[in-house]
């Protein structure tokens, strides 16, 4: 483990050397910066308090690290948002579920319509850029 | 992806975003505004604004030690999620470095987002145990006399670090100095740059 630790910090130039916006990579996929972004509104919107989902941040930091999974900042980000979500009562793993699984027949639907069609049809309102 | 929706976390995010605006309680317009602040315009120039101004006003940097969230409000900064903020100054014999051992709090309003490195295990367990080692990969050998203090942000409390002022910046202006202010001389992993 201190060796692939060691070999993490001796690598820090060359992270620092991957391409920036205001002097720093900040969002490495769309779906980072839309997990982000729903953590901040919510908490701006009165939702929670921040310390809510700092906390739940740190433990899955925490739970991830214990356990050795290789998973990414933004994952265990997600991971915390879900779960503060759930917990809140915001919504109900339930929602959560049949929500992705709506989504996944839709872009199904939608990839045969593509193929048919060459129509393409907008999933719920969500931005192009989603 | 299709084979397993469950764990992507593209579909994840995008079925709770859709979920979390139909039940009121986000709009996709807040997440837009809030991702595109920090992408275009919440960076470390605001950090670095604020430290040339301590440098050239002696009054501004007894304010912003005393309490940073009020200073930076001052330059037009505000530290969202109500956090304190509080600035800790380098001087020749002192040197402060920031991290966050639990995650990754970090002063968004003056620096931005952190640095990968930042949120890494390595970073956020090695510079607790032994900052001298870390500073040194960064570059940054400092004499066994200077002291060396490390702060650790959390969701309260998060921190900033005035670096000491570079030799032979006396005619710069605010404007050039800032230019001097690197991201990593406010974490504490760095110096300001000298003067070309």
């Amino acid at each position: 483990m201190s060796d692939s630790v060691d070999r993490k910090v001796a690598n820090m130039p060359e992270e620092l050397a991957l391409p920036r916006t205001n002097g720093e990579l900040v969002f490495a996929t769309p779906w980072e910066a839309r997990a982000f972004g729903i953590a901040i509104a919510l908490n701006e919107g009165g939702t929670y308090a921040w310390r809510n989902f700092s906390e739940g941040l740190a433990a899955q930091v925490a739970a991830a690290e214990r356990a050795g999974i290789d998973s990414t900042y933004y994952e265990r980000w997600l991971e915390a948002l879900a779960q503060l979500a759930l917990a809140q009562g915001l919504i109900t793993a339930a929602e959560l579920n049949a929500k992705m699984a709506d989504l996944e027949d839709d872009h199904h639907h939608h990839s045969r319509t593509k193929r048919q069609s060459g129509v393409v049809k907008p999933l719920l309102g969500i931005p192009d850029s989603f | 992806m299709h084979e397993h929706p469950h764990n992507d976390p593209a579909a994840k995010t995008k079925a709770l975003e859709a979920l979390l605006v139909e039940k009121g309680l986000i709009t996709s317009a807040a997440i837009d505004e809030v991702v595109k602040s920090y992408e275009e315009d919440i960076g470390p120039m605001k950090g670095a604004q604020v430290v040339a101004h301590a440098w050239v006003d002696p009054e501004y940097r007894q304010r912003l030690l005393a309490d940073g969230r009020a200073a930076i409000a001052e330059l037009g900064f505000t530290e969202r999620q109500g956090a304190e903020l509080v600035v800790v100054a380098n001087a020749p014999e002192v040197h402060n470095v920031v991290v966050c051992t639990l995650c990754s709090c970090y002063p968004w309003a003056v620096l931005g987002l952190p640095p990968s490195w930042y949120k890494s295990y390595a970073y956020r367990s090695r510079v607790v145990r032994e900052p001298r080692v870390v500073l040194g990969e960064f570059g940054l050998d400092l004499p066994e006399s200077v002291e060396v203090r490390v702060w650790d942000s959390n969701s309260d409390i998060r921190y900033m670090v005035l670096p000491e002022r570079p030799k032979s910046t006396e005619e710069l202006a605010e404007e050039e100095l800032s230019a001097l202010v690197t991201r990593d001389s406010m974490i504490g992993v760095g110096r300001a740059k000298a003067p070309e």
